[in-house]
């Protein structure tokens, strides 16, 4: 009995760590800005202005916008290897945002190639709130 | 008359043979995730073990970006493309670093392209196969399979 329920257990774990959801990523990196700044909220507006705003690290890429577009509805294309991208928008492409480990590599490589260091918790909580509400 | 048919199917299959070059069945998920995010994952019979081995030492600075794959998916990955690299002889030199668009077997292959193509939007870059080469993914890189029409035979 105990050696079900435990089995049970770990299913249901599983199953809860592959459905991982945009709004409950969003939660995670809200609540690890809230500890370092007591009453933070998670702000689209930002995420955007993050998004558009160009950065003086990287000729090639000097913005997020320079694979993912001006458009986070559309597909995008890597601005030196030509692949193209899947939208980054919830909801024109809706795989996004559902792998947490997914989410945290690419935030990790993309910020430090752009931007030349990680991105914060805040900004990363700001960006998915972006992404999930673009229509 | 059988004999000059199948000489004839022979010859015909042959070339499109060389041109085939499929990603071996048991290529890891993990190569797919980290290298083909980026740019096609290509297959490792396009470039030969040493100029693999050199470019997975270098991945910190791969073109650029720091590409870098830590931990067993990372050493999973170099095991994978080592074992199904391609014929250095056949290749030819892949230059430094080792490009796979600098083998001599590529640029033989490429260099009725007019330098515009490349520089053309839709291709951006000889990195990105599958602009021109529809079944590219599947290693099929046949001259009659050419999306680009100007450039099909």
């Amino acid at each position: 009995m105990v050696k079900t329920l435990s089995a049970l257990c770990l299913l249901l774990v599983g199953v809860a760590a592959q459905a991982e959801t945009p709004q409950r990523i969003g939660e995670t990196y809200t609540a690890e800005a809230a500890a370092r700044q007591a009453g933070f909220t998670p702000s689209a507006k930002r995420g955007e202005t993050l998004f558009r705003q160009r950065f003086a690290n990287n000729d090639r890429m000097p913005a997020c916008t320079s694979c993912h577009t001006d458009s986070p509805l559309n597909p995008g294309q890597h601005v030196v290897t030509g692949k193209a991208i899947r939208p980054l928008a919830v909801a024109t492409n809706g795989q996004r945002f559902g792998d947490p480990a997914k989410v945290e590599k690419w935030f990790g490589r993309n910020c430090r190639e752009v931007i030349a260091r990680d991105c914060t918790p805040a900004e990363k909580a700001d960006f998915v709130a972006y992404r999930s509400e673009a229509r | 008359m059988k004999r000059i048919a199948i000489t004839l199917l022979l010859g015909a299959a042959l070339p499109a043979l060389a041109d085939r070059v499929p990603l071996p069945a048991n290529a890891p998920a993990a190569y797919q995730a980290e290298c083909g995010a980026c740019h096609m994952a290509y297959q490792p019979a396009l470039l030969p073990a040493n100029d693999w081995r050199r470019t997975i030492a270098a991945l910190n600075d791969h073109f650029g970006t720091d590409a870098t794959v830590d931990g067993p998916a990372g050493q999973e990955i170099a095991r994978f493309l080592e074992r199904n690299a391609g014929n250095a002889g056949k290749l030819g030199s892949a230059g430094e670093p080792p490009r796979i668009s600098q083998t001599a077997r590529f640029v033989r292959k490429h260099r009725d392209i007019p330098a515009k193509y490349w520089k053309d939007p839709r291709i951006k870059s000889a990195a990105n196969c599958e602009a021109c080469h529809r079944g590219a993914a599947d290693g099929n890189y046949g001259e009659h399979d050419i999306l680009i029409r100007e450039l099909r035979r």
